[in-house]
């Protein structure tokens, strides 16, 4: 470890000059100098992100009252959860969402990268414009969407009209109001998946597209045989985030929260809405909690994924 | 030999070429019309803003009578100004605060070496995926069992923490040249004035980047603000223009008007900062 650290902080030409008693001391500068550099940030995360993991994991073992008055009651929450068919409503809820839009947000995002690929001034506006949505707060988004598809008046009602689907209530009909919240949700998170594949297809060398093409390769070929294999890395970053994003991104709340508070009859109460309801409205702490655990555990098994895939960590910039 | 190898090709380009320019019409019409998509619900917030009471909902989008009375009722009947500061204040201090802190760590965890400095990456790594919606209800406990709801550290300590910023800025080091560092430890400088008057200067770029993308994720973020706060003092423009839905339901010229005033500071910085987020964000993924 030594001579390794004497090494690389390029002090080896000098160590047998007056240089040698302090690189000791050196040493254990840079030791606590690491400590104390990485002390803040390592000690709010434990307190604000990962105590609370824990917390979500050990908290579902409680009842806990709306005054901060703790019981222990074992695996009752776990049970009551199992029984609970509201919870049951909000998980086939939350399939159908996460089922729905990663392969959605999958295809817009590739779809609009392969659009606007090539660097041009009208493709940097296109880009910017598809990505604009992503910086208007979700709360915005809500109120936006929901005077659009207001019943009868709303402008998309209106132009729904047109094909003879005037009286659909977007928002208001159990049947379709779940559908219209991935709409919206893949509106909003598009332009990011795009810039995301754009990344990746900007990676993949153009000479691979111009040996193919003077071998007599077609624009469908190509795509088939050079875009999607060496984008894999970049799909399946994108398929894990989606998936976290589906299951547990502030949309699945802020837009439930502004347009349909989970109704029409439960159509659209997505798991994180639902444990939001039972901490917040209901003072159920420790049912949410427990709840809350399932989702804690699930995202953990992808953190685990996304650490082998990202080969320990490594993102890249610039 | 050449002649006749690129003659064919030059064939098949040209016949290409030709097929090709009604499918690059198609292409770019469907550019113009996905990207009208993307931005016209935001224009049609924008005009309904302007609109008097009954025109909201004429579908014109340019109004007859343009007025501003919606945002001067906006900013009388709701302490508007108050929410906009705190909103304000809550993104900066986060993003200030956050910079400092990840840039430190990032920069300790590239360069320094220290024993468990692996194991600390890790179990930073851990928590990557962890988005405050999942532990909304155990970090609310947390925050109130420290005495933090409702009050301005309550909004803003628990949002400086997240992993991304540190591995986006540890990635940034890894691949600073050590040169710079070596010739200031030879000097005798100190590692907090390495960091200081070497480091944080060379990571303007990157900084600026995750500045931006931090204070509009703050200034967006609904969830934290609405469950810690409850008194009116401390609300942020989100958690104000929820409410005032719920209060004026019905009124959306007014509640388009506010809207608009929440939308229009993210909206600006993004077209004054497009290239750097773009780019910061295209390049975030892995390869």
């Amino acid at each position: 470890m030594r001579p390794s650290a004497a090494k690389s902080i390029g002090l080896r030409d000098v160590e047998a000059s007056s240089y040698l008693r302090p690189r000791l001391s050196n040493l254990a500068r840079e030791r606590i100098a690491g400590y104390l550099f990485i002390a803040p940030d390592a000690i709010g995360l434990l307190i604000f992100v990962a105590g609370p993991m824990l917390l979500s994991l050990s908290l579902g073992f409680f009842s806990v009252s709306g005054f901060g008055e703790y019981s222990f009651v074992g695996l009752d929450n776990y049970r009551r959860m199992l029984a609970d068919p509201l919870f049951w409503r909000s998980l086939t809820v939350t399939i159908i969402y996460v089922v729905a839009l990663v392969p959605l947000l999958y295809a817009t995002g590739l779809g609009l990268a392969l659009l606007a690929k090539e660097n041009s001034r009208f493709n940097t506006v296109v880009r910017s414009l598809m990505f604009m949505p992503q910086t208007v707060s979700l709360v915005v988004v809500g109120l936006v969407w929901q005077v659009l598809l207001i019943d009868k008046i709303g402008l998309i009602t209106r132009f729904g009209g047109v094909f003879g689907l005037g009286s659909i209530s977007w928002l208001g009909d159990p049947r379709f109001a779940l559908a219209t919240v991935i709409a919206i949700s893949v509106w909003f998170l598009m332009g990011f998946y795009m810039l995301i594949f754009l990344g990746g297809l900007h990676d993949i060398p153009r000479e691979y597209y111009e040996a193919a093409r003077i071998d007599g390769a077609g624009p469908v070929q190509s795509f088939l045989k050079i875009t999607l294999p060496l984008l894999q890395p970049t799909s399946f970053f994108v398929l894990l985030v989606s998936t976290v994003a589906a299951v547990c991104g502030s949309q699945t709340f802020d837009l439930i929260y502004v347009m349909t508070k989970g109704g029409p009859a439960n159509s659209t109460s997505l798991a994180i809405y639902y444990i939001y309801q039972q901490a917040f409205l209901f003072n159920e702490y420790g049912y949410a909690a427990a709840m809350a655990s399932v989702l804690v555990v699930i995202l953990m098994a992808l953190t685990v994924l996304m650490f082998l895939l990202t080969k320990g960590g490594r993102f890249t910039y610039g | 030999m050449a002649n006749a190898a690129a003659n064919p090709l030059a064939e098949v380009d040209a016949t290409q070429r030709a097929m090709l320019r009604p499918v690059q019409l198609v292409l770019y019409l469907a550019s113009v019309m996905l990207s009208l998509i993307a931005v016209a619900p935001l224009f049609w917030m924008v005009s309904m803003s302007l609109k008097p009471t009954d025109e909201v909902f004429r579908t014109n989008l340019v109004p007859h009578h343009s007025t501003l009375d919606n945002f001067v009722y906006v900013f009388t009947k709701v302490d508007f100004l108050r929410d906009l500061w705190n909103t304000f204040f809550v993104s900066a201090s986060v993003t200030v605060i956050a910079l400092i802190f990840h840039s430190m760590a990032g920069y300790a965890l590239a360069r320094l070496r220290f024993p468990g400095r692996d194991a600390i990456f890790l179990a930073m790594f851990s928590t990557f995926l962890i988005s405050q919606p999942v532990i909304i209800v155990p970090l609310f406990v947390l925050t109130r069992a420290l005495g933090m709801l409702d009050s301005y550290a309550g909004l803003i300590i628990p949002s400086i923490f997240n992993a991304f910023g540190i591995f986006m800025l540890r990635q940034f080091y890894l691949a600073i040249p050590r040169e710079l560092e070596e010739a200031a430890l030879i000097d005798g400088a100190g590692y907090f004035r390495i960091w200081f008057s070497i480091i944080l200067p060379l990571s303007r770029p990157i900084l600026s980047a995750l500045a931006i993308l931090f204070f509009l994720a703050n200034w967006n973020n609904f969830l934290w603000p609405l469950t810690v706060t409850s008194s009116q003092d401390l609300w942020v423009v989100q958690v104000a223009i929820a409410s005032f839905h719920e209060q004026y339901n019905g009124s959306w010229n007014y509640i388009m008007a506010a809207s608009t005033v929440v939308a229009a500071p993210t909206i600006i910085m993004f077209v004054i900062f497009q290239k750097r987020i773009i780019e910061s964000i295209k390049t975030s993924g892995i390869k």
